[in-house]
């Protein structure tokens, strides 16, 4: 079965993000009453795995070996089934 | 004559600015390693320099760290071999679980590249003994430079005095301005426990010889001559 994972990783609360700072103080330039930005990054995997449950534990497993550092990050994993198009 | 291996991976451009400044020290003979083919065995320290190591994706240091050089590191400092990481080296360690924290993006976002002031906070480093509560002026050049941990392992890294250097001006006062990147505790250096295994974020081997504007750099490089392999953790432990 193929799988689409989409790892989203996000800075921990107690540690500070200055790209949200950043992207926060420019929404407010433009006039938008924005009280807190907070950035993060997607990963989107694309793999192959015997069932959901393996996948979940494939996509986490990459998500602590390398995509987060949990020192300053947190992750989050979405699994979907891969949609092949039929030609 | 003490031996240095100076690492190199793909992206590293610091490499040969350690060896020409190692040079200018008596009774230190250094090589570069690719880091594939990294092995320390012989040497007496490893010095892991500044870059951008994989062009910094997903995270400075992030894809070094599982680099076959990493293992070798560990095992290299395990075993009582100094290790110095400076700028991206220092990120690199600092991934890799060496050193304690990690290094995001500085907190104006800007690429910082300037020369700071730090102050010694711990002799019990090969590098800065006898350097005490000294104030070196040295450059930086980084994107990623401040250090971030959570709250425990700060509040450890304090109490152990795992703090090497901390920014300050040049009087070697702590004010806002003379932290370049927001670095918790206006940390610029943390050493691992044991004391052989050292990181920064400024470059000592840019700053080792009166040409390039200061020498504070080769005060700490100079003092690799003394070490040799095996002994710096017994030696830094127990200060």
């Amino acid at each position: 079965m193929r799988f689409v994972a989409r790892v989203l990783v996000r800075p921990k609360t107690d540690v500070r993000d200055p790209q949200g700072e950043a992207v926060l103080a420019a929404l407010r330039s433009l006039g938008h009453d924005v009280s807190g930005v907070r950035t993060g990054k997607e990963i989107v995997l694309t793999f192959s795995a015997p069932d959901e449950r393996a996948a979940r534990m494939a996509a986490e497993r990459m998500g602590d070996q390398l995509l987060a550092n949990p020192v300053i990050e947190n992750y989050e994993v979405t699994l979907e089934r891969e949609i092949v198009k039929a030609r | 004559m003490t031996k240095v291996a100076i690492l190199r991976y793909p992206g590293t451009w610091s490499e040969r600015d350690f060896a020409h400044a190692l040079s200018l020290v008596d009774g230190v003979e250094t090589e570069i390693l690719w880091h594939e083919d990294a092995r320390l065995a012989g040497f007496d320290a490893a010095i892991v320099p500044g870059g951008f190591s994989y062009g910094d994706y997903l995270r400075a240091g992030a894809i070094a760290k599982l680099s076959p050089a990493t293992a070798e590191l560990r095992r290299f400092a395990v075993d009582g071999g100094v290790v110095l990481g400076s700028c991206n080296g220092f990120q690199i360690l600092c991934e890799a679980g060496l050193l304690p924290g990690a290094l995001i993006r500085n907190s104006d976002l800007a690429y910082r590249c300037d020369w700071v002031h730090v102050r010694v906070e711990s002799e019990r480093t090969p590098f800065t003994d006898d350097l005490g509560d000294a104030v070196l002026k040295m450059p930086i050049g980084n994107g990623e430079g401040c250090w971030v941990s959570d709250p425990d392992t700060l509040a450890r890294v304090e109490e152990r005095g795992q703090v090497v250097f901390r920014y300050v001006d040049e009087t070697g006062t702590r004010t806002p301005s003379a932290n370049p990147n927001g670095s918790l505790n206006d940390i610029a250096g943390v050493r691992n426990e044991e004391g052989n295994v050292l990181g920064l974020m400024p470059h000592p081997e840019r700053c080792s010889e009166t040409l390039l504007g200061g020498t504070d750099g080769y005060r700490m490089l100079a003092r690799l001559a003394s070490v040799r392999h095996g002994t710096a953790p017994a030696v830094y432990r127990h200060r």
